[in-house]
């Protein structure tokens, strides 16, 4: 594993060939303190426009496995390479602004700042990512892209004009975010329980409209769920104790 | 930018503790520029008071008491001088002019001054302005009297009007000088100086009403009228104090001394500048406290507002999530802090000066009539900027505090709360 790491060190991030959208190989990551949860990845990849269920009962580091995929936290040791380059290599800020540029992200819940007008929070990602902004004012403005993602995901203007965030409803919001994630087409979507404060009906509509976004702006998804019965309709779904060890230092929680 | 946009309406969302730290920051502002206002304001009024005399001579006492009952009529005077003493200091070589000051009297409040018409051209205030009339001239006969501005305008006086003087200085007096009403011959211009608030007499009419009075009482049974009086030797015998001018500044010390040692009667002789400085010396201790305790108040002002922020904190670690999620790096959550800090304390500044110029318009004249302190309402000085500089520095400082401690929770959080 050291040589491993020492070999891609002394490679460009961006030269690495044939890479696919993740590329996790020996990453090893233990929370610090007393009770150090720690997490190991021996290797794991996910291909362009592939869409991934990842499934984990809670307490299995899904949490974990997230912050190291989009750089919120730095592995101990290993190689996390996303669209071809070692972000465990980027410096903090330079990984902020990775993330910004490349991923969309769907929380669980409370997506949106609740003060905040609907279509300032679809557009807040594109003050971070000049990219992303970039691609949307080659073909409009923010705004109108703003609402033209909502009008895709079945929300129109009389939803949500003159009124703050936080008084739609909650599967509303959840596509409030969905459109946020999406805007500027970043490559990588990523979903931590998105469905899992809605019901069932309206978990299987958000996320036809979140497949047919994805698919439309060609990028790739990765869900975490606890709920296995998504399974069949996605590309591939493993479970996080396949691809993933973990152990506690001094008993359970 | 939308995340500025989104870091006010996060203010506004918090809009009423927003509001009252704004309100704290601000009174603490006011009460910060009204302190130095009054202190810088009642400072110069003294300094301007007295310009042009090189010596003031009364009976052996306090120096900061004889300059407080001379010439800013605060107090008074435990004994007088002598005619005789005073006419043989006018006299001495070095001395060019001399104005005897005679107190004792008043009229429904404002303090009556006996002198001679010397006093209108040699008594001068701020850098050696001198004495004007808005209206009428010196007085002249026996019982004419010139009248301070706020005198004339408050009791609303005019020239010819009658005036009756009574005995002693209390602003209500029992005993009147009835018998001998004075005339208005003239309304000084108004200068900012006590002498607004003062009624002038020639000595003369000061011992014509007191010619038929023994031991501060009218004499039973011995009436002199005004008339009568006319014809009395109307040379006092002593006076409350005098203002001298000489003819060369270095004579000065001299001059100090020799009053100070005078044989026949026991005298003091102070330099207005230097007993001034005196007085500064110690009303500075007071001075200093009064701008602790408004620092004081400022610093509370800004640790509420730390608190305040601190205390949304907890609840917004979300909203750090949230921004932190699409790209925020955690310095830019310690600059949207910081920022909400500099805002907030950038308002409060400003409502302040507000405040603080809307209550000097308002009071300005309430505080002149009532004490006779002049305050202007003027820009700012440079130190006072500066000192609100300093205000708006403590205040980012302050919100550095909360800024840090967001840092450190986005920094642990983040994109996951976990509490």
């Amino acid at each position: 594993m050291v040589l491993e790491k020492s070999a891609n060190a002394t490679m460009h991030p961006q030269s690495q060939a044939s890479h696919g959208v993740i590329d996790i190989s020996g990453a090893r990551f233990t929370w610090p303190g007393a009770n150090g949860f720690t997490l190991a990845i021996e290797a794991f990849s996910l291909a362009k426009s592939e869409r991934l269920l990842l499934i984990g009962p809670s307490g299995s580091g899904k949490s974990t496995f997230l912050s190291l995929l989009t750089g919120i936290n730095v592995p101990d040791a290993g190689v996390i390479s996303i669209l071809g380059t070692d972000i465990t290599r980027l410096r903090s800020a330079s990984r902020d602004r990775f993330r910004a540029e490349h991923m969309g992200i769907i929380f669980q819940m409370f997506n949106l700042l609740p003060y905040g007008s609907v279509i300032d929070n679809v557009v807040l990602p594109l003050s971070f990512a000049k990219m992303r902004r970039r691609r949307v004012e080659q073909m409009s403005t923010a705004d109108t892209e703003a609402r033209r993602l909502l009008q895709c995901l079945g929300l129109g203007a009389e939803d949500y004009e003159g009124s703050s965030a936080a008084s739609l409803s909650v599967g509303q919001q959840q596509r409030v975010a969905c459109a946020r994630a999406l805007i500027g087409r970043p490559e990588l979507i990523i979903a931590d329980e998105p469905t899992s404060s809605l019901d069932r009906d309206t978990q299987l509509a958000f996320l036809d409209l979140l497949f047919a976004e994805v698919q439309h702006a060609g990028g790739t998804l990765v869900m975490v769920s606890h709920d296995p019965s998504l399974a069949p309709r996605f590309d591939r779904a493993i479970k996080l104790d396949e691809i993933a060890w973990t152990s506690r230092k001094r008993g359970q929680k | 930018m939308i995340v500025a946009r989104l870091a006010t309406q996060s203010l506004g969302n918090r809009s009423l503790s927003a509001a009252l730290t704004v309100l704290a920051i601000a009174l603490s502002v006011t009460l910060f520029l009204g302190v130095d206002k009054v202190r810088t304001g009642a400072r110069q009024s003294f300094a301007n008071t007295i310009s042009g005399t090189d010596l003031i001579v009364g009976a052996r006492t306090g120096e900061i008491q004889l300059l407080l009952y001379s010439i800013f009529r605060i107090g008074n005077a435990t004994n007088n001088i002598t005619w005789k003493s005073y006419s043989d200091i006018a006299a001495s070589p070095d001395v060019a002019w001399s104005v005897p000051l005679s107190l004792g009297d008043s009229h429904r409040g404002f303090r009556v001054l006996g002198t001679t018409p010397a006093f209108f051209e040699h008594y001068k205030y701020r850098r050696h302005k001198p004495l004007e009339f808005s209206q009428g001239a010196p007085f002249q006969g026996l019982y004419d009297v010139v009248l301070g501005s706020s005198v004339a305008e408050e009791l609303g006086y005019a020239l010819g009007d009658k005036v009756i003087i009574a005995h002693g200085t209390g602003r209500i007096s029992f005993i009147e000088h009835g018998d001998k009403p004075f005339r208005v011959s003239g309304i000084l211009k108004k200068t900012g100086t006590p002498v607004d608030r003062t009624l002038h007499v020639s000595l003369a009419a000061i011992e014509a009403i007191h010619a038929d009075w023994t031991n501060g009482m009218p004499a039973p049974g011995q009436t002199i009228s005004a008339d009568q009086a006319r014809n009395l030797d109307l040379t006092p015998k002593a006076i409350t104090a005098a203002l001298i001018g000489l003819k060369s500044k270095l004579a000065t010390f001299t001059m100090q001394r020799r009053i100070n040692e005078y044989r026949q009667e026991p005298l003091s002789a102070i330099i207005p500048g230097a007993t001034l400085q005196q007085l500064w010396g110690l009303i500075g201790t007071a001075e200093t406290a009064l701008s602790v305790v408004s620092a004081m108040v400022i610093a509370t002002a800004l640790l509420g507002m730390v608190t305040s922020i601190l205390t949304t904190l907890n609840e917004r670690r979300r909203e750090m999530a949230i921004l932190r999620s699409v790209g925020a790096t955690p310095v830019t959550i310690l600059g949207l802090l910081t920022i909400e800090a500099a805002l907030l304390t950038l308002l409060g500044i400003a409502l302040g000066l507000l405040l603080f110029y809307i209550g000097l318009a308002a009071f300005q004249p309430v505080i002149d009539r009532s004490y006779g302190l002049q305050l202007s309402v003027d820009t700012l000085d440079w130190d006072q900027w500066v000192t609100l500089g300093a205000i708006f520095v403590a205040g980012v400082l302050a919100g550095l505090i909360p800024a840090l401690r967001a840092y450190r929770l986005s920094v642990a959080d983040g994109m996951t709360v976990k509490t």
